[in-house]
């Protein structure tokens, strides 16, 4: 019998729904490709859930398909599912169907059926770049995943859309292409050593010199760095964020960008990890300066689109050092916080968006008093901001207190700068939500109305996930510490066994 | 008293090249006899007929090349030793002959100037005058340009199929001549398009010039013209290696001046604007596959054991060309010129396979060699360039075609198809993933990188970025501008020219999804025969 291809239905169920919703009569705001796309990306996350329940915790690969694709290229069509990849392909599942519904009124006015197939290209790409188990595979979905997302940005955003989609594009293909010469450089060193091939397994496999492997890392993390953001490579991100609509946002900040700290994980650790080690140093400190500078920036903000874009530059920091301070704690912690970040990011920025929706600007110096009018908007918007700024209970805090305890004991100033960053998260988000939703009603805010039906319903599962993994994350942590163990291995790192108290030698003295 | 001996020529191999030789003349004797109003539909029908048998025969004629040099390569040296034909021989000839007939379909369109060609109704007329005029009221065409085209075409096919310099010259000069005088032809901007012919012809034959000279040069070193009698000579290190550089040298500025390659690309934009835009596109494609050809045979075979001369000439070369290209393509506000500029940077990027030439026992088994990857770069290349140059031909106004980039904002909004092939040819030029320009750019990279060019592809991948820029900026422009004034508008064009387009579509995406085939066919074709 042949097993049923799961992660292939995962990739072509909304590639399918893209096509098809591009194919219908075209009239803008038309409910019927907006009822295909939430049926489409449902049956996604249906069989999302399903590759979840034939996922068998802690056995390294899974599911895998692999055919010969460009022999000549030594590339095949393989894709996977680990730990770190079943994360993910749950997030973007989940985060999609949440986002059209979220989006149902976005694009009335514009080529309706358009924005909602672009969406759905942009979901079967982005699971297609998880699941990706060869090199050539993930670089081509990688790079194609900016063609959807370009469009998205410039054909529906606010003001100065085409200006922010043409720096997004530009930024992302500098850093796909300088990749392009890594992947390229593979495949010499690959066929230098035997019959080329691109599939991970086999890369991992060779004898890779240590000045071409730190080479080949940087092509690598430098696109990764433009993509994740990172410090001093974000700035296309508030550009980015202020132009296109909250939905759009929130798959490129909540899903596309994961695919930078992802691609750390498993290329930068899985393929190079002496130039990975050796690069440790710089990375800290840039994820540092992320951390910090973001969360500066985003304090001195009037835009609440930008202001959550320069809070991911913050958060992508945090998950960055998880992954470089190269200890289980900080790589589980930034396995789990790129999930977290997922939706409590993606929370913000849909509740914002319904703000901005009802008032027309995303200026935070226009709203004030918007609890009194609208308390539903006002209290989700809370909590979002409270799991951003990393409350107990709420799931975005185990993660960065993961990360944290791999900060402290990579370095302890490490750990110290990096809790800096909590200490400026409460001061953003708190004073946003001062600022927009307290205080006297502001002239223009007492028009507005409360969250409907659809709005709560969009916003409901991000918010109930988040209590959920906040309090229980341990099933989670299941599947993606034993993925974390192989990485582990792989770039030959152990955990630092904890101190003996002093004294034992003194007492063997005395003896 | 020397007996005379019958030359030998392998008609069985050479038969489709010199079909196209003999529609080419059946069609100046058609000029010559035929009424004038059946011309058009008998050149179209001749050409096509014969392009298509032509076709057919090099497919046969693959078929059944046979093995030789160890089953490294196929087929054999005929004519008494003037022509090659071998697998990459027949892998170029199917892929001209295939752009010919995209580029003939376009030479064909009537429907866009609204029942007559593209081409000047009476050349002699001078611009301007009562005889231009009356030729235009009288709907006259010139349908010479099918034979012209097709003298081109069988100079283009011999060109890569040259065994020798002095019939590497004349294939040269064979086709070339032609499309001297195609750019020269257009019905709209007469004075634009004569300009460009000029500059072409002298440019063109001053770069003979070179090559001729480096020919003695050459012939002075190695005392024999044959490619495989040079790559003798210099093995044995026989001769003045002075004359040897020289003449290499000299031969290669007259071949990067037909590739257009930096510093012999000034031509290129001038000649690419002034030419009718189905000359353009027919010569931008077809020309360059003919002379990556040659410039392949003459730098592997000929010059195949001086490669430590050449490849550091051609690592210059290529990242001069390929900044230059993309560098002057920004500076650009005509489609026409900024797609001549990033034929330059495509040159650039074919130059870059071409260096990455590695003798057989450097490469382990399976991997990708040079040859393969520049012939099918030149594939993608030919079929996207020959498709956008195509859709160029279709935006126009009541002056014609609106070549100025600022007439094509809102192209996306009043014709999304139209807009969205040319979106797809210019992502494809820039090398995003799922394109045949992609698949393209990684089959010349990874085999300079085999080689250790890691410069020069790092300079490919950083003019790569630097060309997505202009290439942006025109969907940019297409989808997010506002039109100016009327804006831009779309003249249906009849079946032929969609043909074209269609074929640059599917080629495009094909190859860049599943290049398997194509590239191993090119595998396939194997080595050149020395």
């Amino acid at each position: 019998m042949i097993d049923f291809p799961w992660l292939t239905t995962l990739i072509v169920v909304p590639l399918v729904g893209a096509v098809v919703t591009a194919f219908l009569p075209s009239r803008p705001g038309a409910a019927l490709p907006k009822q295909l796309a939430l049926l489409f990306t449902t049956l996604t996350l249906a069989a999302a859930v399903g590759t979840a329940t034939q996922y068998d915790t802690g056995a390294g690969m899974q599911l895998t398909e692999t055919h010969t694709w460009i022999e000549a290229f030594g590339a095949s069509y393989a894709v996977g599912v680990d730990g770190i990849a079943l994360t993910l392909v749950l997030l973007t599942s989940l985060l999609v169907p949440l986002v059209v519904l979220a989006s149902w009124n976005d694009a009335d006015t514009r080529n309706t059926k358009a924005f909602f197939a672009l969406m759905l290209a942009l979901e079967g790409l982005a699971l297609a770049v998880f699941l990706a188990q060869d090199v050539l595979l993930f670089y081509v979905v990688f790079e194609a995943t900016l063609i959807p997302a370009y469009f998205l940005i410039g054909g529906f955003g606010g003001e100065n859309r085409a200006r922010a989609a043409v720096k997004f594009l530009l930024y992302m293909l500098a850093g796909g292409l300088i990749m392009l010469a890594s992947v390229v450089g593979l495949y010499a060193l690959s066929a230098s050593q035997g019959e080329p091939s691109y599939l991970i397994s086999n890369l991992a496999q060779l004898d890779i010199g240590t000045v071409e492997g730190r080479w080949l890392f940087l092509g690598f993390f430098i696109a990764f760095a433009i993509k994740a953001p990172m410090f001093p490579v974000h700035t296309w991100l508030p550009d980015t964020t202020a132009a296109a609509t909250p939905g759009t946002s929130v798959l490129l900040i909540c899903v596309l960008d994961k695919i930078g700290t992802y691609g750390m994980l498993r290329f930068c650790l899985g393929l190079f990890p002496e130039a990975s080690d050796w690069a440790t140093p710089v990375v800290v400190v840039m994820a540092l300066i992320s951390i910090v500078y973001g969360a500066l920036l985003a304090i001195g903000q009037d835009n609440m689109l930008r202001l959550i874009g320069l809070t991911s530059l913050s958060h992508f920091g945090f998950i960055v050092l998880g992954i470089f301070v190269l200890n289980s704690q900080g790589l589980s912690g930034a396995t789990l916080y790129m999930f977290n970040h997922g939706l409590s990011t993606a929370a913000l920025f849909l509740i914002a968006g319904y703000l901005i929706h009802r008032r027309g600007t995303p200026l935070i110096s226009a709203q004030g008093g918007v609890e009194k009018v609208a308390p539903v908007l006002a209290g989700t918007f809370l909590v979002a901001g409270l799991a951003t700024l990393g409350l107990p209970g709420l799931s975005p805090f185990i993660s960065e207190f993961l990360v944290l305890v791999g900060g402290f004991s990579h370095a302890w100033w490490v750990g110290a700068i990096a809790v800096s960053g909590i200490v400026l998260a409460a001061i953003y988000v708190l004073l946003m939500y001062q600022r927009t939703m307290t205080g006297p009603v502001q002239p223009g805010v007492e028009t507005v109305v409360d969250l409907n039906r659809r709005e709560v319903g969009a916003i409901a599962p991000i918010l109930l996930a988040m209590v959920l993994v906040g309090f229980f994350p341990q099933p989670l942590l299941d599947v993606i510490n034993p993925a974390i163990e192989t990485t582990m291995t792989t770039v030959g790192v152990q955990d630092e066994p904890p101190t003996v108290p002093a004294g034992t030698q003194a007492e063997e003295d005395h003896q | 008293m020397i007996e005379f001996s019958k030359p030998v020529i392998g008609y069985a191999e050479v038969w489709p090249m010199l079909l196209v030789f003999g529609v080419a003349c059946a069609g100046v004797l058609v000029e010559a006899f035929a009424p004038r109003r059946v011309r058009y539909a008998t050149q179209v029908l001749l050409a096509l007929v014969g392009l298509a048998a032509a076709f057919v025969g090099t497919v046969m004629i693959g078929l059944d090349l046979n093995e030789t040099a160890g089953g490294a390569a196929k087929g054999g040296i005929t004519a008494e030793g003037a022509i090659v034909v071998d697998g990459p021989a027949i892998f170029l000839w199917g892929l001209i002959l295939l752009i010919a007939v995209g580029g003939l379909l376009l030479f064909a369109e009537r429907e866009l100037e609204g029942g007559v060609s593209a081409f000047a109704g009476q050349a002699a007329a001078l611009p301007g005058t009562e005889a231009e005029r009356e030729a235009s009221t009288r709907g006259l065409d010139h349908t010479e340009v099918f034979p012209l085209m097709m003298f081109a075409v069988g100079g283009m096919m011999l060109f890569p199929a040259s065994n020798d310099l002095l019939t590497m010259f004349v294939a040269l000069e064979v086709l070339s001549l032609p499309l001297y005088l195609l750019s020269g032809l257009a019905r709209r901007r007469r004075l634009l398009s004569q300009e460009a012919a000029l500059k072409y012809f002298l440019l063109g034959a001053f770069s003979s010039g070179f090559f001729i000279y480096g020919i003695a040069l050459v012939y002075g070193y190695a005392g024999t013209m044959e490619f495989g009698g040079i790559n003798e000579a210099i093995s044995n290190n026989t001769g003045n290696r002075t004359l040897l550089l020289a003449g290499m040298g000299l031969i290669s500025v007259g071949l990067l001046f037909k590739v257009g390659a930096a510093p012999f690309q000034a031509w290129t934009p001038d000649v690419y604007q002034g030419a009718p835009t189905a000359v353009t596109g027919f010569m931008a494609a077809a020309t360059k596959v003919a002379a990556f050809g040659a410039l392949m045979r003459l730098y592997y075979v000929a010059f195949g054991n001086e490669r430590w001369s050449w490849q550091p000439m051609l690592w210059v070369i290529a990242i001069l060309t390929m900044l230059v290209g993309a560098l002057l393509a920004i500076a650009q506000s005509d489609i026409k010129r900024m797609l001549a500029y990033s034929s330059v940077a495509h040159t650039g990027f074919l130059l870059t396979g071409v260096l990455g030439a590695q003798s057989a026992s450097e490469l382990s088994s399976g991997e990708i060699t040079s040859l393969q990857a520049v012939l099918f770069y030149l594939v993608t290349y030919g079929f996207m360039t020959l498709g956008a140059f195509a859709i160029v031909s279709m935006v126009r106004d009541a002056g014609g075609e609106t070549n100025h980039l600022s007439r094509w904002a809102g192209l996306g909004k009043e014709s999304p198809i139209v807009a969205g092939i040319f979106a797809f040819f210019l992502l494809s030029m820039a090398g995003i993933p799922l394109t045949a320009g992609f698949t393209g750019k990684w089959a010349v990279f990874a085999v300079a990188m085999s080689a250790g060019a890691w410069p020069v592809v790092v300079v490919a991948v950083l003019t790569s970025a630097l060309a997505a820029f202009f290439y942006v900026r025109v969907i940019v422009l297409m989808y997010f501008a506002d039109p100016v004034g009327a804006g831009p508008s779309v003249t249906l064009p009849s079946v032929l020219t969609a043909v074209t387009i269609a074929l640059g579509v599917a080629a495009t995406l094909l190859l860049g999804i599943v290049p398997g085939p194509v590239l191993d066919l090119a595998a396939h074709a194997g080595e050149f025969i020395r």
